[in-house]
């Protein structure tokens, strides 16, 4: 069995190859096995269901749990503002598609994150000049401040009566983004391109300088890394991240929607997505958001296949209840949450069955 | 050493089993049932108002189950899912439950409404969105799923500024509108705002952020601006905490009006005797307790133990009644569909045709036991609403009592309002509209 | 502290009050009216503050940002309420304090001694852990209706000086009453921590640990002792928030606000969270009541935050902040 695993025989002869993201061959099968998979074999297979209620939320919500581990995970950064920007995503994505009907799809969401970014930076620069989680406060105030806008300003919502917005038909050149199966696959597409530009940017120098800021930033300030700019370009590449997945939730998740979807709810949510998923981890947003997408779904099958009959607050409450001792759980035995778990099995995978 | 492996890989494990445990996909329905599903809300602020609903939905459906076994033979299963009264956990209860083939969904919540209002159609599912929803949804030929049934808050809004006129010519003076910021809030401003321009009032507009228990500055700025009535769109916290603070800056509660989701018990209960001569909206009925259909809940549900309310006084509370009133309509569209297509498991499109041809006249609302709480109701195409009537009750410091007669809102101001929303979302939709008159 | 700062927050007190009175002298607002809104405005400030001072607590002792503290408002709040439906007054306060004693007890060994060498950030992450576990908890525990607290606060307002002003000035009592128990409160604790043993022991930790720890002082107890207190301040402010509002979910959500309140006062003092609380309490009533109108409502739901924000640009250590000495 560690014959599958073993690297013995892979010999690197050039720096891109010793470079590159997976270095290890199997590692690289089971990515392209699985990529393979996800875009052609699930199409076929999967039930609407499954995109609609798992898969489709599972993707976007880790989009912006990547986008939030960026500034909490390698920079070290509380935010409790995330449903905010994922709100100027949104709104955003919505008054460009709504008034400038002919813009391609895509560059309406890459234009919705730019948005998230500017108004992001706008917010984040009091806090991020002083050492401390005052960027909490920041975040917070960013999060009530864009709640009333959308919900006051009409012109935002398109003068809509009731400050609900709904999202045009979508299409991309030509082909209508209508069924689960068309909706997946662009949502897919778009986050596996983002996912791959986050796994570089956090190995190169700007993530190893966030990284430092993160660990000690006073050191960090010795070498040469300037604090501000650490900071200030993590919370811009995660506000942005943030955005395109807010303008994705609204547009394919939600498709119509009114300022409460993004609240301060939200934000704790995916800043739970992230800590239990592992923080300063790519994968762990994935582990995080699946988690956090599955188990309400989990909680409400298993009382009624163990044969307890529990009434729906009940269930809710043990949601709290089983998220927050989570929180707890992880933070004491593994900081770096399910992603480090991962990490764990994969390197006794590469011993078992020996024992060192 | 060990030991702490042990632990992650035990964390672990659970994970994967909880993953695995939820993709597994819900047990299709047994085929001889017709299943509806209900959202319902018993945490978070709405809770108060939102249990007793949810209540009264779910112990009508077991009472036609128990009572009748079914609509024609056809038991009900029915599922409540969670929502909190969020729009995004709605869709998502909507999402899952829609593989068990429901027939109708009661989303309890306009935010939703509106969400669902885009799917439902694709979907085949019928909206029963009795006393909320979209006012414009009345229009049957562009809402062809919606059906907001008893009563719009278009209707509502008018309703109460009729009321208010009878007691003195409303030309320069103040009504302030206290609502909850959210599309439900909003729902009425159109109405009033036209009203206004048309009656010579103020209309003085004062937003409350969910979930609605800041309101200080909301009444002090009453205190100052001395509105002559104070209509409240308020739901679950935010409105027993609106009339703590009417009580706390002293404005007097004869002359607060609020919407029929803002005029039940959770609301006045907190401040009881306090709160003496606060007006509502009756929506056709209010905290009847003993018609024969209580009764009946009584005998076959509670008495058995199997009722859903945790106190069997809260069997015939105004917001109980409504939710079973909900559950009525739901099954008597049932029953219509079983009329024309047979007495079998119905599909969605025919239920949606039964909702669309309701015929409750007098001696059907007798044979259902609601005599005295309901309305007559007649739907159509045109008309997806069934009737628009309410009256006015008050709280006495210990329960509710009808103050005014049955009023109908003016469908001459709202027929335009409603057919000029629905077309334009009919264009932004790209809807063709359905002919009415060739409706079958 | 520098000039610039000096002046700046100078600067900062001068616009906040040239601000709170322009409603009379650029606006139409009557003195009376006025009065009324920053009477009301001082009161809500108090009931922020009571909030906040349970946060000053804990983070003076152990240096942690207890986000927990407005679930363990609720949480004090539902199960004081809750006993009393069985329990006479006296007793149910006394059950509620041990529960509450209790609470500490067990968040100290689960969560603060596992996690005592981390950094400030997974601390915080941890109290938001528990107060989401705490939520729930309660919630399953004791039910998620709202539940009327009556412990004998007058409920009907007072009208004072009929003759002075229109319509005479209205006081609400049950805000006086409110204002009353917090000051009795920071009285009892000023008490608590100048003349008693532990009061000083408690003192000494938040000064330095290491040297607190060396001197023979319990780091543990005065640990559980600290988050009993801050659990006590809790219970005060969870019995005076749900004896205006009723007991219900929403009381963890108000917490929130506490974080502004410190950001004002400086995270270790209990002064500051007072006089934090009271200008946050007051700017956030004259905003909305005399700016809210322009700009369609809803204002005092973020003018805390923003208000906060714009402090950190010049005083992020708040006004009473590590800068000078706290003697509480």
């Amino acid at each position: 069995m560690t014959v599958i695993y073993r690297e013995t025989g892979q010999f690197k002869t050039t720096y891109a190859s010793d470079q590159q993201l997976f270095p290890i061959l199997q590692d690289r099968v089971f990515v392209i096995g699985f990529l393979v998979f996800a875009f052609g074999v699930l199409p076929f297979i999967g039930t609407e269901y499954l995109f609609l209620a798992i898969i489709i939320p599972f993707l976007i919500l880790s989009l912006a749990a990547i986008g939030l581990n960026i500034l909490v995970g390698y920079c070290g950064q509380v935010s409790l503002g995330t449903g905010a920007f994922m709100s100027i995503g949104a709104y955003s994505a919505y008054n460009l598609a709504v008034r400038v009907p002919d813009l391609n799809l895509l560059v309406v969401f890459i234009l919705a994150g730019v948005f998230a970014t500017i108004v992001g930076v706008l917010f984040g620069i009091p806090s991020l000049r002083i050492k401390g989680f005052y960027l909490a406060v920041a975040t917070l105030a960013a999060q009530f401040f864009v709640d009333w806008l959308f919900a006051r300003v009409k012109w935002f919502t398109n003068d809509s009566s009731s400050g609900n917005v709904s999202a045009p038909p979508l299409a991309i050149f030509g082909y209508a983004i209508q069924t689960p199966v068309q909706q997946y696959l662009l949502v897919l597409a778009i986050v596996c391109v983002f996912a791959l530009i986050a796994r570089n940017l956090t190995r190169g120098a700007i993530g190893r300088s966030w990284m430092a800021t993160r660990d000690m930033d006073v050191a960090a300030e010795v070498i040469g890394i300037r604090p501000l700019h650490a900071k200030l370009s993590a919370f811009a590449v995660s506000s942005f991240f943030i955005g395109v997945a807010g303008a994705l939730w609204a547009f394919i998740r939600l498709g119509s929607w009114e300022p409460l979807a993004f609240d301060v709810n939200r934000s704790f949510q995916l800043l739970f997505m992230v800590i239990i998923g592992g923080l300063g981890s790519i994968l762990g947003s994935f582990l995080g958001a699946a988690f956090i997408v599955i188990l309400p779904l989990a909680l409400n099958q298993l009382p009624t296949a163990l044969g307890i009959p529990l009434s729906t607050a009940m269930i809710s409450h043990i949601e709290f209840m089983v998220f927050g001792a989570l929180i707890v759980f992880f933070l004491i035995v593994e900081p770096h949450g399910l992603a480090r778990l991962w990490a764990i099995g994969k390197e006794k995978l590469r011993l078992w069955p020996f024992p060192h | 050493m060990k030991s702490a492996f042990r632990i992650k890989a035990a964390a672990l494990a659970v994970a994967v089993a909880a993953a695995v445990g939820g993709i597994a996909e819900v047990a299709a329905q047994s085929s001889n049932e017709i299943f509806v599903p209900v959202l319902v809300y018993r945490t978070g602020p709405y809770a108060p108002n939102g249990v007793p609903w949810a209540d009264g939905f779910v112990d009508y459906l077991k009472l036609v189950n128990e009572r009748d076994g079914g609509v024609n033979g056809v038991k009900i299963a029915y599922e409540e899912c969670e929502t909190g009264y969020a729009t995004d956990r709605g869709v998502e209860c909507y999402e899952r439950l829609k593989s068990k083939k429901p027939v109708a969904f009661s989303p309890l919540s306009t935010g939703i409404t509106y969400a669902l209002t885009e799917k439902a159609p694709g979907d085949k599912i019928v909206l029963v969105t009795a006393g909320y929803g979209r006012a414009d949804s009345v229009d049957g030929s562009v809402f062809q799923w919606n059906f907001p049934m008893m009563g719009t808050y278009w209707d509502g809004a008018d309703i109460l500024v009729q009321h208010v006129k009878k007691k003195g010519s409303l030309k320069g003076k103040k009504i302030a509108l206290v609502y909850h910021d959210s599309p439900y809030g909003k729902e009425p401003i159109p109405v009033l705002e036209e009203l206004a321009k048309r009656e010579g009032f103020e209309l003085i507009k004062l937003p409350v952020t969910h979930p609605g228990v800041e309101q200080k500055a909301t009444w002090l700025q009453i205190r100052q601006q001395r509105p002559d009535y104070v209509f409240l769109w308020g739901w679950g916290v935010m409105n027993s905490t609106a009339i703590k603070e009417a009580i706390s800056v002293s404005y007097s509660r004869s002359q607060i009006y609020g919407v029929w989701w803002a005029a039940a018990e959770p609301d006045v209960l907190p401040a009881e005797q306090a709160a003496k001569g606060y007006n509502g909206l009756a929506m056709g009925h209010s905290a009847e307790h003993d018609r024969p259909i209580h009764r009946d809940m009584i005998k076959y549900l509670y008495d058995k133990g199997k009722g859903t309310a945790a106190k069997k006084d809260e069997v015939g509370s105004v917001l109980y009644n409504r939710g079973m009133l909900s559950a009525m309509l739901t099954v008597e569209a049932i029953r219509k569909a079983q009329e024309k297509y047979g007495k079998r498991v119905v599909t969605g499109e025919e239920v949606r045709w039964g909702a669309e041809n309701l015929n409750l006249d007098t001696a059907r609302i007798k044979a259902l036991g609601v005599e005295g709480m309901f309305q007559p109701l007649h739907t159509s195409c045109r008309d997806h609403g069934g009737v628009h009537k309410a009256s006015i009750h008050t709280w006495d410091g210990s329960k509710w009592s009808y103050t005014s007669d049955m009023y109908e809102s003016d469908a001459k101001l709202l027929r335009p309002m409603i057919e000029a929303s629905s077309k334009k979302y009919a264009g932004e939709k790209n809807i063709p509209p359905r002919d009415c008159g060739k409706a079958s | 502290m520098s000039a610039t700062q000096r002046n700046l927050t100078t600067a900062f007190f001068a616009i906040l009050m040239v601000g709170a009175v322009s409603p009379m002298v650029v606006g139409d607002a009557k003195f009376g009216q006025w009065l009324e809104v920053v009477l009301g405005g001082l009161m809500s400030g108090v009931l922020y503050s009571l909030v906040a001072i349970g946060l000053v607590l804990i983070f003076k002792a152990s240096g942690v940002f207890n986000f927990a503290q407005g679930a363990m408002v609720l949480f004090a709040a539902l199960t004081l309420v809750r006993l009393m439906e069985k329990l006479p007054f006296i007793a149910a306060l006394v059950l509620t304090l041990a529960i509450m004693v209790a609470l500490a007890w067990f968040i100290e060994r689960l969560v603060l001694r596992p996690l005592v060498n981390q950094e400030g950030i997974v601390l915080f992450m941890a109290t938001l852990g528990v107060a989401n576990f705490l939520d729930g908890f309660g919630q399953a525990v004791w039910g998620s209706d709202i539940y009327t607290l009556d412990i004998g606060m007058p409920k009907e307002p007072k009208i004072l000086f009929e003759g002075t002003f229109e319509g005479g000035l209205l006081v609400n009592m049950e805000d006086a009453m409110a204002a009353l128990i917090a000051g009795l409160l920071v009285a009892a604790l000023w008490v608590f921590f100048q003349k008693t043993a532990t009061g000083r022991a408690l003192r000494a930790v938040a000064d330095d640990h290491q040297a607190a720890q060396s001197i023979g002082i319990p780091l543990n107890r005065i640990w559980v002792i600290v988050w009993s207190v801050a659990g006590l301040v809790a219970l005060v402010a969870g019995v005076i928030w749900g004896s205006k509002l009723g007991v219900q979910f929403s009381l963890s959500q108000i917490a929130l606000k506490a974080l502004p309140v410190v950001i004002l006062g400086g995270f270790t003092s209990i002064p500051g969270a007072v006089i934090g609380g009271l200008i946050i309490g007051l700017g956030e009533k004259i905003s909305e009541v005399y700016l809210g109108p322009m700009l369609g409502g809803g204002i005092e739901n973020w003018f805390a935050y923003v208000l906060a924000l714009i402090f950190l640009l010049f005083r992020p250590e708040g006004l009473f902040g590590e800068v000078r000495i706290d003697r509480v």
